[in-house]
């Protein structure tokens, strides 16, 4: 892959929690188009990495970071850089669903617009609610009560409608920490799914434990231990002749 | 075995709490009762007329004083939010409020009665006596609302991070409508404890008015302070039982405005959770 193509750049990335460094010296380049899988262990920062890529790590208390990370080729940790914008166009997902409570399914979808630029018109927010369900497979199942609460889905459904209310401000990328870890195995398969289809829209990072996850849904896989990157290759190379040894224990279910 | 052994201690301290809980029921219900059949029965048109005027006074006070209160305990709470976690000074900031939040109230009397009734030459009426109470209940209702507002998850803020809000929409939009419940209950019951106290407002001037004039009219002889100027003053005919209906009346309302705030907070839990 050429340096132009790459989406996400990063150099010498470091993170904290306080004095505790959870990331050391990341260099990586993520491809535009689809899935890359972080894989490794609980604690080896894989999560910090891609809080880092939508700077929500540094709203963490006593969490703060150094190196450079680029977007585009553009620096997000510059002065120009307004953070709240850039989340915008970096989307997350997260390990438990968390769809407001609060709000309707329907405004649940259009939360990012809500909170951004207040409701839209009825007419173009029936327009970016149905694109986005359907996008997240849940357009026939929930066309008839999107008046609903967002918390009376199960819990695979309100993943998914995480995913459609991230969908619906029309990210570049989409960040996924652990998206499956609190889901059934026939909840899981249906966000599996989910990303054969988003991998041709959007760069899409996702943080899995699942190894057999990452080998279905993944191009790339990079390898995270101790805060520090092992290895990152293709994933058929990461899962069938990874180079380091570590990498090669893990994989094999030696630890982690 | 071993549980057997545990069994004697077991059953000991099953009793204890059994005890501690039985306890309190007994003694509130048997006062319940009590002033209940004595206040009731003492109920006629002329006490039920005396009684009225001072729960009128009562009601203006109460609603005077969460007028000003509400706005500044809870604005001021949700202002904090905005700063999050982030800031230590927020957090000293609520100690000293849940500190005030336990001063006893015959303490905000003196206040009140130095502060509105003199420095601010009110006089002891209406508007210093509401200031005073207001000043009593507000950072009641900021502790309460702090707490309702820091109930919201921090996955509830994050994912409205994540979705570019600002922390300022995401109060708007996220924190605040999932806190409103806890917010009104609380204020409620704040408002409720305020109706109830007599001290401030005995401090600010209704002692005197209690003393010399019980019956006389006084915008700050609210139900409370006649109740104690109808036991505490010169016996009369009729004072007994105005006290009893008087305090039969003030617990019906004290215990009122508590079940509402109760409903209002179980509902805002109770059919979602069963939905999910």
């Amino acid at each position: 892959m050429s340096e132009a193509e790459a989406k996400i750049r990063t150099r010498g990335l470091s993170a904290w929690f306080g004095a505790r460094p959870v990331l050391r010296d990341i260099d990586i380049d993520i491809d535009a188009r689809g899935v890359t899988a972080i894989i490794g262990p609980s604690g080896c920062g894989k999560s910090t990495f891609i809080r880092c890529i939508n700077r929500l790590h540094e709203m963490t208390r006593g969490a703060r970071m150094s190196g450079k990370i680029l977007v585009d080729g553009v620096e997000i940790q510059g002065p120009e850089v307004d953070p709240v914008a850039l989340r915008r166009r970096i989307g997350m997902v997260f390990r438990e669903p968390n769809p407001f409570p609060a709000m309707s399914i329907r405004d649940n979808v259009l939360a990012g617009l809500i909170l951004n630029h207040g409701r839209p018109s009825r007419a173009r927010g029936d327009e970016i609610v149905e694109a986005a369900l359907r996008q997240a497979a849940l357009w026939t199942d929930l066309r008839d009560r999107l008046g609903a609460p967002g918390t009376s889905l199960s819990s695979g459904q309100q993943q998914r409608l995480c995913i459609a209310r991230t969908l619906a401000l029309e990210p570049e990328i989409v960040l996924m920490d652990e998206p499956c870890s609190a889901l059934d195995p026939v909840a899981s398969a249906k966000i599996e799914d989910l990303l054969h289809e988003l991998r041709e829209r959007y760069t899409v990072v996702i943080v899995t434990h699942n190894m057999q996850q990452a080998a279905r849904v993944s191009e790339r896989a990079a390898f995270f231990l101790d805060g520090e990157l092992i290895e990152y290759a293709d994933t058929d190379t990461i899962f069938t002749a990874p180079l380091d040894k570590r990498t090669e224990d893990y994989i094999t279910g030696k630890f982690g | 075995m071993s549980g057997r052994k545990l069994s004697a201690s077991d059953r000991a301290l099953r009793w204890l709490c059994a005890a501690a809980v039985l306890v309190p029921i007994a003694v509130l219900s048997s006062l319940l009762v009590s002033v209940a059949l004595v206040g009731f029965t003492q109920l006629d048109a002329e006490v039920l007329a005396a009684v009225g005027g001072a729960l009128r006074d009562s009601v203006y006070l109460g609603l005077l004083s969460a007028g000003l209160a509400v706005p500044l305990g809870v604005g001021a709470a949700i202002g904090l939010e905005q700063y999050g976690a982030r800031a230590t000074w927020a957090e000293l900031l609520d100690a000293k409020v849940a500190v005030l939040a336990g001063v006893p109230s015959v303490i905000y009397g003196l206040l009140g009665l130095e502060l509105f009734a003199r420095a601010l030459s009110s006089g002891r009426g209406l508007l210093a006596g509401a200031l005073t109470i207001a000043l009593l209940v507000s950072p009641m209702i900021f502790v309460a609302s702090r707490e309702a507002l820091r109930g919201v998850s921090a996955s509830q803020r994050e994912a409205g991070l994540a979705l570019g809000g600002t922390r300022w929409q995401i109060v708007r939009h996220v924190v605040l409508p999932m806190a409103i419940p806890g917010i009104v209950s609380g204020t409620i019951l704040a408002v409720a404890r305020a109706l109830g106290s007599a001290a401030p407002l005995l401090v600010l001037g209704g002692f005197a008015a209690a003393r010399v004039a019980p019956e006389a009219a006084d915008p700050l002889a609210v139900l409370p302070v006649r109740i104690f100027s109808w036991i505490a003053g010169p016996a009369r005919e009729g004072a007994g039982g105005n006290a009893a209906a008087g305090s039969f009346v003030l617990m019906v309302v004290c215990l009122g405005l508590h079940g509402l705030a109760l409903v209002i907070r179980g509902r805002s839990t109770g059919p979602r959770e069963a939905e999910a």
